[in-house]
């Protein structure tokens, strides 16, 4: 089959170094240190990659982030909750630029 | 659900179980010998450290059958630890300064004489552990006194709770098993167990409920103390994080889910030489429940007895010899090496 998705790319993410060495190292360096225990926790940082992931819907995110949500010690619940802050600031986001179509509406219309 | 032996599964047999993990057609299979990156690291040939733990496998039989169960237990079966090894066991600790026992199974507490057999132990001044799967108190009548039992002889209570739900403990478990579990939690509170000053100890052991690897222990002991304390009011001592390595059922459930060769990619990739040096083989020693020594719980159920130049009996027992073996490998000991490590006590780092 086909397809533009292949469960297996994810793992060769590391080799995009191959094309462009000095930038892929900033970028993981640079990922490596969002990831780290901060402020936030592993954890709540995993969760918040994981909400992300379904809001740019990225397949290979959503399967890394649902394998290091489990391995965060989070729970199916929390998960869900994740994946439905990320909905509703999708749909909210959509939503809320009907404000801007009202403006709109209401300048065009008596 | 039936145990792997009842089923007649393949993987009921051990050579297939080994067979497997060392590579067949269809899956990836060839992954770099265990013993290689022991090298890597100077530990091999794996030596121990001195014998501080006697975990003895008081028989097969048990209440649950568990998907995750390494062992393969259930209730169908039979197999169960005679007095006459108990003896022999005992014979053997008398001669020894080891100070721990561990009691494992199967349900430990479905063997006949158990408690004979623990206050011998008790006598003996060795510190016992339990590993009591919890459900195993409220089985029967006969258990109900189980916690009172516990406390009499200040055992360590060692109980499986793979999570503070019900989704993901009976799951793994069984339905049914999480609040059956929590019960018997606020039974072993009330006989004084994981609370403050009585030196009772109760600790919960955290298996992932499926492929994928163990939380930090510390971070996840927090919410399990800070969940069970504030839905069911119930207090523990330390939280054990433990990886399930690929045998038995957990090796059935892999094959099955299609998630084997991922997760021994997982294992190996996060191949930890810090943990290989804290490995649990060498600081104990393995009793099956024919009597049998093994390095390890792991060992024993592939069937992989200590080196052949040690008596591999109980009723040889010989310490020194056991002190000066090495210790048998193979590529399902990249589960107790990988991340922080995994033991019977929990991460190793
Ligand atoms: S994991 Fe423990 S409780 Fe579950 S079946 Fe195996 S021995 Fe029994
Ligand atoms: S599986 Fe057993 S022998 Fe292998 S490293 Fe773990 S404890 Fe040691």
């Amino acid at each position: 089959m086909n397809t533009y998705y292949d469960p297996a790319d994810l793992k060769k993410f590391g080799d995009i170094g191959e094309f462009e060495p000095k930038l892929a190292k900033k970028f993981f360096d640079w990922y490596g240190d969002v990831f780290a225990e901060g402020a936030l926790t592993a954890r709540e940082k995993s969760l918040i990659a994981l909400a992300v992931s379904h809001a740019i819907q990225c397949p290979y995110c959503i399967d890394a982030y649902s394998v290091d949500s489990l391995e965060k010690g989070c729970d199916e619940a929390q998960m869900m909750e994740a994946v439905h802050v990320a909905a509703a600031i999708r749909g909210g986001a959509s939503l809320v630029h009907g404000v801007q179509m009202m403006n709109k509406v209401k300048k065009l219309t008596m | 659900m039936k145990s792997l032996k009842a089923q007649h599964s393949e993987l009921s047999y051990s050579e297939n179980q080994l067979r497997l993990l060392n590579g067949v057609e269809g899956h990836t299979g060839k992954f770099t010998p265990f013993s290689e990156r022991l090298k890597e690291t100077g530990l091999f040939p794996l030596r121990p450290s001195g014998i501080q733990i006697f975990q003895m496998n008081l028989g097969k039989m048990c209440n649950q059958v568990c998907k995750h169960c390494h062992v393969d237990a259930g209730p169908d079966r039979k197999e169960i630890m005679t007095q006459e090894t108990m003896l022999q066991c005992l014979e053997a600790l008398d001669g020894t300064d080891v100070p721990i026992v561990d009691l494992t199974g199967g349900a430990p507490e479905l063997n006949p004489n158990f408690r004979w057999f623990v206050e011998s132990l008790s006598d003996l001044g060795k510190h016992i552990i339990d590993r009591c799967n919890l459900t195993i108190i409220l089985a029967n009548k006969k258990y109900h006194g189980l916690p009172d039992f516990f406390a009499m002889h200040k055992i360590e209570v060692v109980a499986s709770l793979p999570y503070y739900s019900k989704r993901r403990t009976d799951g793994q478990r069984g339905n049914g098993v999480f609040e059956k579990s929590i019960q018997a939690l606020k039974m072993l509170n009330e006989a004084g167990y994981g609370k403050e000053g009585t030196g009772l100890k109760l600790n919960l052991v955290f298996n992932p409920s499926g492929a994928f690897l163990p939380p930090d222990q510390k971070e996840l002991e927090k919410d399990f103390k800070k969940e069970l304390k504030l839905h069911f009011g119930i207090e523990f001592n330390n939280l054990l994080v433990i990886t399930n390595l690929p045998i038995s059922r957990f090796l059935d459930y892999l094959i099955a889910s299609e998630n084997y060769d991922e997760y021994m990619e997982k294992l190996v990739n996060a191949y930890n030489p810090a943990a290989a040096m804290n490995v649990m083989c060498r600081d104990t020693i393995s009793i099956g429940w024919d009597g049998f020594l093994y390095d390890c719980d792991f060992n024993q159920m592939l069937d992989l007895k200590v080196e052949n130049q040690v008596p591999q009996h109980i009723q040889d027992f010989d310490l020194a010899a056991l002190n000066n073996r090495n210790i048998i490998l193979n590529q399902h000991c990249y589960g107790c090496t990988a991340g922080s490590g995994s033991s019977c006590g929990g991460a190793t780092t």
